[in-house]
C-alpha cells in the first residue's frame, strides 16, 4: 500500500470513533486487540481516516470498521472481497482494508477468496479467525477443529478444517501471515507490513470467541503456535508451504512474501495514462460517437 | 408463372453452426442498406457450438418492419436438412434456392415444388476453398434480386481490405461467380424485384441489441463493469470489453453473478457508474445483492437479457419469464425500476437513463430485454443514438457529512470516499444517519424505510414513462405489449384493420404512470400480449391499478411472436 515504511507521527487515536457508538463485543473478546492494533498499524503507514475505505461482510468481526473512523462498506455475508476489488479498482488512491471473520471470509466468500486471490488487488484481509461463527452462536467455521462439539455439530465436527495459509499460497498469493490476538505487538508489525506490501495480503489473526469457543481460547492460542525465527525464507515459496501445513502448533509471522506479481489496478489499462479515479472522469464522447459511425 | 416480390419480403439463409450463416445475412444487409432498403435480421439458434440448425430470418422492405415474420419468401438451405426443419414456414410461394431436397419436404400432394439448384461448398471448392461458401450464397441471393453488382463488390473489398489482397480477389470471385448464377435463374425461373426502396435509410447505422445496450450504457457514462457469461446477455460484455478501453468502461469478468455485482456494488459506492448484464439464472444469483443496493442506497444497473426457464430451460430462445423476478427479486421492500425497452433506440436511450436515473435516486434500475432482440442485428438511424449530457450527482463531502441524512424528499446528497473532507458509511444493517447500525424501531427504522420506499415512490411515479399508445384513444380493446412485442405487435396492428383495437406498448413496467389507470379503467377489454404462460406483466397491472386484465395473450414455446399469428390474434378480437 504506502511504499516507504518511514513512521508516522499521525497518533491511532485519529481512527476512534465517537464513544457514543455502542461497541456490540461481547467483554473480553479477541476482536479488541485487534482493532486497537489495526489502528496503530494504519497510524505507522501514514493512513489517514479520509484515505482509508474498510469492508466487511456480516458478522461479530465484521462489525469492526463500524468502530473505526475511516469510510466503510458493510455489506453481505460473505461478499466483502468482490465490494473491496470494486472499490480499489475504481479508486486507487484508497487504502483498502477487510476486516471480516473466518466464516465470513472462508465460508460463504470461499469462492471470493480463491478469485480475489488471483486478481491481486492491492488490498488487505485480516480475516478475525475464532474458529466458530460467533453472530450466530457457536456453529462450526470452515476452520474449526476437528472434534469440536456445537450446537448444530453434536457429534462434533468431522469436516477437515480449511488451512487458509497453505491455500493462499497455493495461490501464490504476495503476501501471506498470520498472527495472534493475543499478541498485539507482533499482530501490529504483521499488519503494517502487509499494508505495506504492494498487493492482496492476507492475515489470518487468531481470535479467542470468549463466548461460543470455549476450546481455543487465549491461552490455547498461545499453546499451540510459535513465531517464526530468522531462519524462514518468506520469499521460498516451498519453505512457506511446508511451514504453513504445521498443525501442531501453528506458526506466526510473515510465512510467504514475494513481489513476483503484478497487481490488478494496474494489469486492467485504466490507469495507463490517466491516473484520476472513475468518479473525476468525463464520458469518452469523442470515441463513442467515433465507434458508432464505424457500424454505418 | 413467376414471383413477384413486391412490399416486402423474407429470406430465410439456413444452416448448421459453423457454417457461417451469420456472414452470409451481414453482406446481404449491408448491400441491400446501400441499394436503399430497410432490413432486420432476426437470428434462430440452437445451444451449440456446431452441428444442428440454425437460420438467420433477414426482411427487406422499403418501410422499417423489424418483426419476426412466421412466413418464408425466399429460402436459402446451406445443408440439406434445413427443409425439414424449416417446412412450418413454407407457403405456395416460398422460392427455393440451395442445396437439393432429399426428402421432397418442399412437395405438397402434386404441386411439385421446383428448387432452384445450388450447391454452395461444391462452388467454393470451384474457386479454391470452402470458406468462400457464404460469400458465394450472398452473391447468389444478391444476383437473383438483381441488386446492383458493384454494390456488392465495393462492400466485399472494403469488408475483407485488412485480411489482403488476395482475400478480397477471391471473395470478389467468388461473390461474381454466385451472382452469375442468381441473376440467370431469375431469368430462368422469372422472379422480379418490384418493391421501389424509398432511399430513406443512407443515414442509418447497423447494430445488434446487444451492442444497442453497450452503446446506451457508455453514453450513460457507464464507466465499469463487471459480469458473467451467460446468454443471451453475453454480447453487452463482450462489446464492453472490445471498446471499453477507448471508451472509458472498466471490464472485468467475473468467476460468479454474486462477485460480479458485488464487484461493481464496489465500484459505484466509490463513484463508478455500475451495470452488470445477466440472463434471469445469474440474476437469482444476484438477488440479495439487490436487497444490499437497495439499503445501502447504493446505485447500480442490472440489465436482464431474458430467456426461457425454469432451469437452463432453452438458452438461446426467447422469453418474457422475468419481468416478476425482476420486480421482487431480492428480500425486503424498497423501490426500484424497470425498463423494457422495445426497439434499439429505446435499448439505447432507457439504458442510458436507467443510469442517469439509478444515479440520481441511489436505487437499483433494471432494463430487460430478451434473446430476440439481443442477436437481432437492427438497421436505425444513426442520430437516435448520438451521445447525451451526463450528469454527476456525486458531492464533495464536508466533516460532518452523513451518508444517510434525512432529508425531505428521501434523497441524501451522495458523497463518494477521497472527495471531500467527510466520511462515507454505507451499511447493509439498518443504519442511522450516519450509517451506523440500529435498532431504533421506533424513529430510525420508520424514517429509513420511509426514505427508501414511500418517498422515493412518490418521487419515481413522478418521473415514471407512460406507455406509447398507437390507435383510436376511445377504441374499447386495448391490447397491451412490454419489451420486444413493441414492433410486432405495431405491424400486426396495422395489417388487422380491427377499428375496435388500440395498442399500447410499455416501456416501463414498475413503477407504471399514474395514467395507466384510466387506460385500464376507459377500455372494455384489456388485453395482455407477452411471452410467457402466467401474464406476469398482466399480474403487475391489476395489482397495481386495480383493474382487471381480460385476456392474457401468452406464448411460451421460445419463439417469438410472428406477425401472422399476431395480425390473426387482433382480427378475432
Ligand atoms: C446470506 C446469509 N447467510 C447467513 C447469515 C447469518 N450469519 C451472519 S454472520 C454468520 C457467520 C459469522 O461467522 P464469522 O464470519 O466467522 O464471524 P464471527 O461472528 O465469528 O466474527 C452467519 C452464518 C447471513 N447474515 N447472511
Ligand atoms: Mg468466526
Amino acid at each position: 500500500m504506502i511504499r516507504s515504511a518511514q513512521k508516522n507521527s499521525i497518533d491511532a487515536k485519529k481512527f476512534d470513533v465517537s464513544s457514543t457508538v455502542d461497541n456490540q463485543w461481547c467483554p473480553g473478546c479477541g476482536n479488541f486487540p485487534i482493532l486497537m492494533t489495526l489502528k496503530k498499524a494504519l497510524a505507522d503507514v501514514g493512513c489517514t481516516p479520509t484515505d482509508t475505505v474498510f469492508v466487511s461482510g456480516i458478522g461479530q468481526a465484521a462489525k469492526l470498521p463500524q468502530y473505526m473512523n475511516s469510510h466503510f462498506f458493510n455489506g453481505l455475508h460473505g461478499r466483502a472481497l468482490p465490494v473491496a476489488t470494486g472499490i480499489k479498482a475504481s479508486n486507487p488512491r484508497m487504502h483498502v482494508v477487510v476486516a471480516s471473520g473466518d466464516g465470513d471470509v472462508y465460508g460463504e466468500g470461499g469462492g471470493h477468496f480463491i478469485h480475489t486471490i488471483r486478481r491481486n488487488p492491492d488490498i488487505t484481509v485480516i480475516v478475525h479467525d475464532n474458529m466458530i461463527y460467533g453472530l450466530t452462536k457457536g456453529q462450526a467455521a470452515p476452520t474449526s477443529q476437528k472434534g469440536l462439539v456445537t450446537p448444530t455439530q453434536p457429534r462434533g465436527v468431522y469436516d477437515e478444517p480449511i488451512n487458509p495459509m497453505t491455500l493462499a499460497i497455493s495461490l501464490d498469493a504476495p503476501f501471506v501471515a498470520r498472527a495472534n490476538a493475543g499478541d498485539p505487538k507482533q499482530a501490529q508489525d504483521i499488519i503494517t507490513q502487509a499494508m505495506q506490501h504492494k498487493g492482496f495480503s492476507l492475515v489470518d489473526i487468531f481470535q479467542p470467541c470468549v463466548v461460543f469457543n470455549k476450546k481455543n481460547t487465549y491461552q490455547w492460542f498461545k499453546e499451540f503456535s510459535y513465531t517464526l525465527g530468522p531462519d524462514h525464507d518468506p520469499s521460498d515459496r516451498n519453505q512457506a508451504f511446508a511451514r504453513a501445513t504445521e498443525e501442531d502448533k501453528f506458526p506466526l509471522g510473515v510465512l510467504y512474501q514475494h513481489d513476483r506479481r503484478a497487481v490488478f489496478e494496474e494489469m486492467i489499462g485504466t490507469y495507463d495514462d490517466d491516473k484520476r479515479p472513475l468518479f473525476e472522469r468525463e464520458l469518452h464522447r469523442g470515441a463513442i460517437d467515433a465507434l458508432l459511425s464505424t457500424r454505418k | 408463372m413467376g414471383h413477384k416480390l413486391s412490399k416486402d419480403f423474407t429470406i430465410v439463409v439456413a444452416g448448421q453452426a459453423g457454417q457461417g450463416i451469420e456472414s452470409v445475412a451481414s453482406v446481404l444487409a449491408h448491400v441491400l442498406k446501400k441499394q436503399g432498403y430497410h432490413t432486420y435480421v432476426a437470428k434462430d439458434v440452437m445451444s451449440r457450438v456446431r452441428g444442428g440448425m440454425n437460420s438467420l430470418m433477414l426482411r427487406v422492405s422499403n418501410e422499417r418492419n423489424d418483426a419476426y415474420r412466421e412466413k418464408i419468401d425466399l429460402f436459402v438451405p446451406l445443408d440439406p436438412r434445413a427443409y425439414a426443419h424449416y417446412a412450418k414456414r413454407f407457403s405456395a410461394r416460398t422460392i427455393f434456392m440451395g442445396v437439393p431436397d432429399p426428402a421432397h419436404t418442399t412437395s405438397r400432394g402434386d404441386d411439385k415444388r421446383s428448387i432452384i439448384p445450388v450447391n454452395f461448398i461444391q462452388l467454393a471448392h470451384d474457386v479454391g476453398n470452402r470458406i468462400f461458401a457464404n460469400t458465394i450464397a450472398a452473391g447468389t441471393i444478391l444476383g437473383l434480386l438483381g441488386t446492383d453488382k458493384e454494390i456488392g463488390t465495393h462492400y466485399l473489398r472494403s469488408f475483407f481490405q485488412r485480411k489482403g489482397e488476395k482475400i478480397v480477389d477471391q471473395n470478389i470471385k467468388a461473390f461474381e461467380k454466385g451472382y452469375t448464377i442468381g441473376e440467370h435463374a431469375a431469368f430462368q425461373e422469372d422472379i422480379h424485384v418490384t418493391m421501389v426502396p424509398k432511399n430513406d435509410v443512407e443515414d442509418y447505422i447497423f447494430l445488434s441489441g446487444a451492442e444497442a445496450v453497450g452503446f446506451g450504457a457508455m453514453a450513460g457514462g457507464c464507466n465499469f463493469i463487471s459480469s458473467y457469461p451467460m446468454s443471451p446477455a453475453t454480447g453487452v460484455l463482450t462489446f464492453l470489453a472490445q471498446n471499453g478501453r477507448e471508451c472509458g468502461v472498466l471490464v472485468e469478468q467475473a468467476t460468479d453473478e454474486i462477485g460480479a455485482i458485488n464487484m461493481t456494488l464496489g465500484a459505484s459506492y466509490a463513484g463508478a457508474r455500475g451495470i452488470v448484464t445477466t440472463s434471469g439464472g445469474g440474476f437469482d444469483l444476484m438477488t440479495e445483492s439487490i436487497s444490499l443496493s437497495a439499503i445501502t442506497e447504493t446505485p447500480i444497473v442490472v440489465h436482464i437479457a431474458q430467456r426461457p426457464g425454469p432451469g437452463t430451460g432453452l438458452p438461446t430462445r426467447t422469453g418474457q419469464e422475468d419481468l416478476v423476478l425482476a420486480r421482487h427479486g431480492g428480500h425486503g421492500e424498497f423501490m426500484r425500476v424497470i425498463f423494457t425497452p422495445g426497439t434499439p433506440e429505446q435499448m439505447y436511450a432507457l439504458t442510458a437513463h436507467a443510469l442517469d436515473l439509478a444515479d440520481r435516486y441511489q436505487i437499483p434500475v433494471f432494463v430487460l430485454t430478451d434473446q430476440l432482440m439481443m442477436d437481432s442485428l437492427y438497421c436505425a438511424p444513426e442520430e437516435a443514438f448520438s451521445a447525451r449530457d451526463v450528469t454527476q450527482y456525486v458531492v464533495e463531502t464536508d466533516s460532518d457529512y452523513k451518508r444517510y441524512a434525512l432529508t425531505k424528499d428521501g434523497i441524501s446528497p451522495r458523497g463518494v470516499p477521497g472527495h471531500g473532507a467527510g466520511l462515507v458509511h454505507s451499511d447493509s444493517d439498518e443504519h442511522d444517519e450516519e450509517g451506523r447500525i440500529t435498532e431504533d424501531m421506533d424513529f430510525l427504522r420508520k424514517e429509513m424505510m420511509d426514505k427508501r420506499l414511500f418517498k422515493r415512490k412518490r418521487l419515481l411515479e413522478k418521473v415514471a414513462l407512460k406507455p406509447d399508445r398507437t390507435g383510436d384513444a376511445k377504441a374499447p380493446i386495448v391490447v397491451i405489449s412490454w419489451g420486444s412485442n413493441k414492433a410486432v405487435l405495431e405491424e400486426a396492428w396495422v395489417k388487422a384493420k380491427n377499428v375496435k383495437v388500440q395498442i399500447a406498448h410499455f416501456t416501463q413496467t414498475y413503477p407504471l404512470h399514474p395514467s395507466v389507470v384510466d387506460l385500464l379503467a376507459h377500455a372494455r377489454t384489456v388485453v395482455v400480449l407477452e411471452n410467457n404462460a402466467t401474464g406476469q406483466f398482466a399480474d403487475i397491472l391489476e395489482v397495481e391499478t386495480g383493474e382487471v386484465v381480460h385476456e392474457r395473450m401468452g406464448s411460451w414455446n421460445g419463439e417469438p411472436f410472428s406477425v401472422e399469428d399476431v395480425t390473426k390474434k387482433i382480427r378475432a378480437l
